[in-house]
Parts: structure tokens; sequence; C-alpha cells
């Protein structure tokens, strides 16, 4: 197999080819004890306790964007839903349709990224799979990643236990994944520099979790935003939710992005920010600890958890007015994640 | 976006708000006649600043909501043709006709393409000589020219599998129809910044002298909506209703003469069936005569039965400002962002999409 090769249905069928393509491409990277056993199923040692499980699909287009590509968000997308529940990330798997046609060079490049997005945040893949479909009937490639997370003693969050008089914190800036792959997409020429947000944040949760003992809910606000992960959280909990618009920090590029494409950073999908839900008196404590990281740099205290009615969100807006903060409703933004 | 902060700086629009607070003693009712206020409105949270002896109501200026339910049933029709290419804008797509919509026809197989512009058409039949590409045309005079600047070039470069469904329609002539119409108590006009950028204030100048109402043409940032409404509610207390010109850094008394010259080539005015307001005589476009052969109407067989419009929607009572949209019996309940029974639940700039999102209670 050499650089300039493309998979063939061949590489699908289980036979001589997709046993060179797993040496070549997937072995190379992921490689692991538990991976290379290549039996039927992985097998791995867990102390007693509860298990995080998650799984979610990536059908990013394009496969490469600033700031990550479709195999690194694969890994963060999940390691990160499983940090939302305060579990510590272990294992991965990973499945694979690619279309017929694609350079084999680029599935690399993918699996590369996969690999050392899963070393950075300490997790093996552990089990994996692929199918290969005719041209047309998939677009280049689709992965499907599971993980398993071992939940600490005493940790106890979910959507459903925001309280009355709670603060409302965003670990950074709102929209940047969403408009970046938009613009890398549609080809806007945008001389502003757009980055996507692609970041693990079980190291920050983990964090949080140490710092606030009454810790409520953590989420990470993907599709459609942290318009549509509130009204959840509001919905789930029973609560209002009130922010202060001019709280909510958006990074000068992406304001001017949406404003241009008629967007609302509020809707636009992150995939390295969390939403923290916390007792009033330790909304410092979050705050720092959301600092504390990298990604957290631009964390602030955006609203607050009233009574009610519940599954209400609420913006006073940057202006002076106030105003209902919906779901996301028929905008569809297709493939961002 | 530095340029955009300005008209939303937050010290100046709360004084803006305490000035109209101030100044406003009699109860007044205004009407943005654009969606693109409607929405901005409601974005804003604006109402929430206002003295309760301000009221808003929304006009018919969204213009996928004032679309007939014929047009869309026309262009159901098109899409089914073997061959055909039906090129629209977004929000078109999901507007339900009498019994389908173009979303269910694409969805069935028809091709339908989202485009930006007529000219973004126009490149589509360009690269599919083999393809009639129709495009939808709606909108008013904002949008009205570029697509005369479609057809003129379709016309250059003798693009022959390019054709205008033209949808259009000219504001003025509603504005006369709303006033001969149903009493609305209206005290003045939020005039839309963007079609009088086209047309030039003239087409008001008898709404303020022969029906005593206050119109301000406005812009669409907040400061520039308060700023607006200040001047309308100043007009009021003087007793001078009159036409401004709020946003001056955009509009001129006579208008774009360049857009206005180009339009008057390509279409001539025709009457035109309008979302709750029936037909207004002269009140649409259609290609002039040298542009005949690009006219969608001419080339194909576009003839529907009469449309059938869902029995308790109330969008038409909306659109001229009769009933708020929870008024509706539909609204919220049967009638949602997700599942739209009428078009002023579809379109972003719809009054009732925009209640729906933002001011719901």
């Amino acid at each position: 197999m050499g650089k300039d090769d493309t998979i063939l249905l061949d590489h699908g069928a289980g036979g001589r080819a997709s046993h060179e393509l797993l040496q070549r491409v997937f072995a190379r990277h992921l490689a692991n004890p538990v991976l290379e056993s290549l039996d039927d199923a992985a097998v791995v040692e867990v102390e007693t306790g509860r298990l995080a499980i998650s799984t979610d699909t990536f059908v990013v287009d394009p496969l490469s964007f600033p700031g990550g590509n479709i195999g690194s968000l694969a890994v963060h997308g999940t390691v990160n839903d499983l940090a939302c529940r305060g579990a510590r990330p272990r294992w991965l798997t990973a499945g694979f349709v690619l279309e017929e046609g694609l350079a084999v060079a680029v599935l690399e490049e993918v699996v590369a990224a996969m690999a050392q997005a899963a070393r950075a945040c300490g997790v093996l893949v552990v089990a994996g799979d692929t199918k290969v479909v005719g041209r047309g009937q998939a677009d280049k490639v689709f992965i499907n990643t599971a993980g398993v997370g071992v939940i600490p003693p005493g940790v106890e969050l979910g959507a459903h236990l925001a309280r009355p008089g709670d603060a409302v914190l965003v670990s950074g800036t709102m929209g940047d994944h969403g408009v970046t792959i938009l613009a890398a997409r549609e080809g806007l020429g945008l001389e502003v520099p757009l980055v996507s947000d692609s970041a693990p944040l079980h190291e920050m949760a983990r964090d949080l979790i140490a710092a606030c003992p009454d810790l409520h809910v953590l989420r990470d606000p993907t599709r459609g935003g942290l318009a549509t992960t509130l009204n959840e959280i509001a919905a789930a909990s029973r609560v209002a939710i009130e922010l202060d618009e001019a709280a909510i920090p958006v990074r000068e590029a992406v304001a001017g992005a949406c404003e241009l494409l008629g967007l609302d950073p509020l809707y636009l999908a992150n995939e390295g920010k969390l939403i923290a839900i916390v007792a009033p008196d330790q909304a410092t404590a979050a705050l720092q600890a959301m600092r504390a990281h990298p990604a957290g740099a631009e964390a602030a205290v955006v609203g607050r958890v009233s009574e009610g009615p519940a599954g209400r969100v609420w913006v006073n807006t940057a202006v002076g007015g106030r105003r209902i903060l919906d779901m996301l409703a028929g905008e569809p933004l297709p493939r961002i994640c | 976006m530095k340029h955009v902060q300005e008209y939303r700086d937050p010290e100046l629009t709360r004084s803006l708000a305490a000035a109209i607070s101030r100044a406003s003693r009699r109860p007044v009712r205004f009407m943005e006649l654009c969606g693109t206020h409607t929405m901005a409105i409601a974005r804003h949270g604006l109402v929430d600043m206002l003295p309760p002896t301000v009221e808003l109501v929304s006009g018919p200026g969204c213009p996928v909501c004032v679309t007939a339910t014929e047009e869309i049933d026309r262009a159901v029709k098109l899409a089914r043709q073997p061959g055909v290419v039906v090129a629209t804008f977004g929000d078109l797509v999901r507007v339900p006709g009498s019994r389908s919509s173009l979303a269910r026809e694409r969805a069935a197989g028809a091709r339908v393409q989202v485009v930006y512009s007529a000219l973004d058409a126009l490149e589509l039949a360009m690269a599919e000589p083999s393809r009639e590409v129709v495009f939808l045309g709606i909108g008013f005079e904002t949008t009205a020219p570029t697509v005369a600047a479609a057809l003129e070039m379709a016309r250059a470069k003798g693009v022959e599998n390019f054709s205008l469904l033209a949808a259009h329609k000219l504001l003025p002539p509603a504005i006369d129809a709303l006033l001969a119409g149903p009493e609305l108590g209206l005290d003045g006009f939020l005039c839309p910044g963007h079609v009088t950028t086209v047309i030039g204030t003239d087409a008001y100048l008898p709404v303020a002298e022969e029906h005593g109402l206050a119109c301000v043409v406005s812009g669409f940032e907040p400061a520039d909506i308060l700023a607006s409404l200040l001047m309308l509610v100043r007009q009021v207390e003087e007793g001078r209703p009159r036409v401004e010109i709020q946003y001056r850094r955009a509009v001129s008394p006579q208008g774009n003469r360049r857009a206005q010259q180009l339009m008057a080539r390509v279409f001539r005015p025709v009457d035109a069936a309008w979302r709750g307001l029936g037909v207004i005589p002269r009140s649409g476009l259609e290609p002039a005569p040298d542009y005949a052969d690009w006219d969608a109407r001419r080339r194909f067989d576009l003839e529907v039965p009469p449309a059938q419009d869902p029995p308790a929607c109330r969008c038409g009572d909306v659109l001229r400002g009769l009933c708020r949209p929870p008024e509706c019996k539909l609204f919220a309940r049967a009638c949602t962002p997700t599942s739209p029974v009428g078009p002023c639940m579809v379109s972003q700039e719809g009054t009732c999409a925009a209640y729906y999102k933002y001011r719901r209670s």
C-alpha cells in the first residue's frame, strides 16, 4: 500500500486488503495492548462503581478545519460527553464508514489526529471497525466513537439538578466551532481568523468538581449551542434561566461573521466549552477552576437560575431589553460535527 | 463590527428609551413595515424598553409572508416537471402551499436549489445547460434590482435555459391598500430603511400629508429603531406628521436612481395577489416585453386551481396588523417553527416566528 493509494470496496470486505489497511493505518497509529489482541471484543479491567457510557457519530464537512479534523473531533466529542457526567474517560471504540475512492493519505491524517487526541486525553481506543461503501453512498469518512468512563464515588451531575439561585457559567467564547465549519465549508473567504475550539474538557471538569462541592450541572453546548442546551437544562430541572447578553463572551471575529451571515452565536455549536451550573456561593471558585485551564481563560458568569416559569430561558439584551431565548428551530446547519 | 457596536451601545439605547418615556404622553400605535425591523425589535427586546403608551404592530413587510399561496402552488407545479430546477431563497422552501411545499417536492425527488441571489441561479443555469433553471423571485424593491440585473445579464449572454417566476411586491401600493382597508388606529409608520434606499421618500408623502400619519425611515440597529420611535413620538406630540429620515447614512430622499432605472427597464408593474391583502393594483412586477423570453409564466403552463389557505390560519390578519400572533388559535399549538401552518411562522422575518422565538408569553 503506497502513499497514492485510494480506498476500494475490498478494504471493507474483511479479507487481505482489510487486514493490510488495518496494519498500515489503524494499528500503526492507535496501537495498544487491548486493541492489538484483535479479538472479537475488547476486554478491560474495571474497579467497582458507576460507569458513564456515551456514543456519538461524526460527519463533519469539511474533514479538516482550522483547529482540528474529524479524527480529533471524534475523540473530543465523546470524551467531553463523559466528562459532563463527572466521569474520568478511559476507553473509546471507533467505527469508520469510508467512501470508496478516499485517499489513504487522507484517512491516515484523520487516524493520526485521532490517536494524538486520544493520547492527550489519556484514553485508549480499544475496539474498532471499518466498513467501505460505494462512491456517493457516504461522504469520504464518517466516524462513530463510543466511550466509557468511570464516575468517582459521590459525584452526581445531571441536567435535572439545577436549582433556583444557582449561578450559570460558560468556560469561554460561544460559537467558534459552528462558524468556523460554516466558513470553511462555504468558502466564505472571510478575512478574519476563525478557529474551532475543539478541545478535551475532562481535566477542567475534574477540577470544577474538586473545587465546587455544589456543582449541579455540567454540559457541553454542542449542536444547537448555548441557547438549546440551556433550554434543555431549564426543562429538565423545571426552572427558568436568566442570561445577561453582555456577559456572554463572543470572539469579535465570530460576532462579525455571524452578523454577516445572519446567525446568532448563541445557537452555534461549540466543541471545547462547558456550561457549569453551581450554587451561588461557589461561582467564584468555579470561575477560578475554569480559568486555570487554557481552554477556560475567557470563562464568565453569564446568568442565574430562577424559580420559573419552568423551562423558560430569558435574556437581558445588551441594549437593555429582555426577551426569550428559545431552542434552535428550523435553522439547520447540517454536518458541523 | 465596531461600526455596528456604536448602534448597540447600552448607554445610548437606554438614554433613547428614557427620552421616549419622557416625550410620550398620549397613547400611540406605530406599524413597522419591514420584517427586518420586526425581527430586530424582538431580538433586542426593545418592546420591553418602551413606555406603555407606545404600542408597535407589524405590517406586511415580510416578503415570504406576503407571497400568495397560488405562487407556492405554481412553484410546486414547476418543480414537478422533469428537467426543471427551481432556485429560490431558503425560507420559501418550507412555506406550505395548498397541498405541498417545495421542501416536500424536494424530498420526493424534485430539484429545488437554495440560492442567495438571482445571479447564483443564473450561474447554475450556465453550468447546467441541459436543465431549465427557474428562479422564484420574491421580495420588495430591495431585491428586485438584483433580479433585474440577472435578467439583463441572461439576455446579454443569451442564456436560454434560465427564467424568472416573478412574485415581487412593491411596498407603496400595499401601504395605500392598508390605509384604504379597515381602521387600524395607527399614528405612524416605522418605514423600511432598505426599501427606501431604493425608492426614496416620495412614496410616504401622501401618508403624512393626506392621512396625517407620522413617517420615519429607520435603520435596523437597536439605537436606530429607538431613535426613530422617538422621532415618531415627537411628531405625534407636536401634532406635525411628516416624513423624516433617521437612517441618513444610507437613505436619500430621491433614492437610488440607477436601481430605479434598472427596474424600469426590465420590469413593468402588474396587479398582484398578496396573502392577507388580496389583489392590489400595480403592486407586483413582471418581466417587460423585451424580457418576455425569460418569463417562466410564458415558458411553462403554470395554471393552478384556486388556492386553499388553512381555514384557522390568521396570517392574513397578522400581516394587516389586525391581530397579534397569540390571538390566532393555531399559534404555538398546531403552528410552530418546526411545523408551520402559515408563512408568518416560516420566515425568519415573520411576525409569528418573531413572537414565538422571542416573546411567547
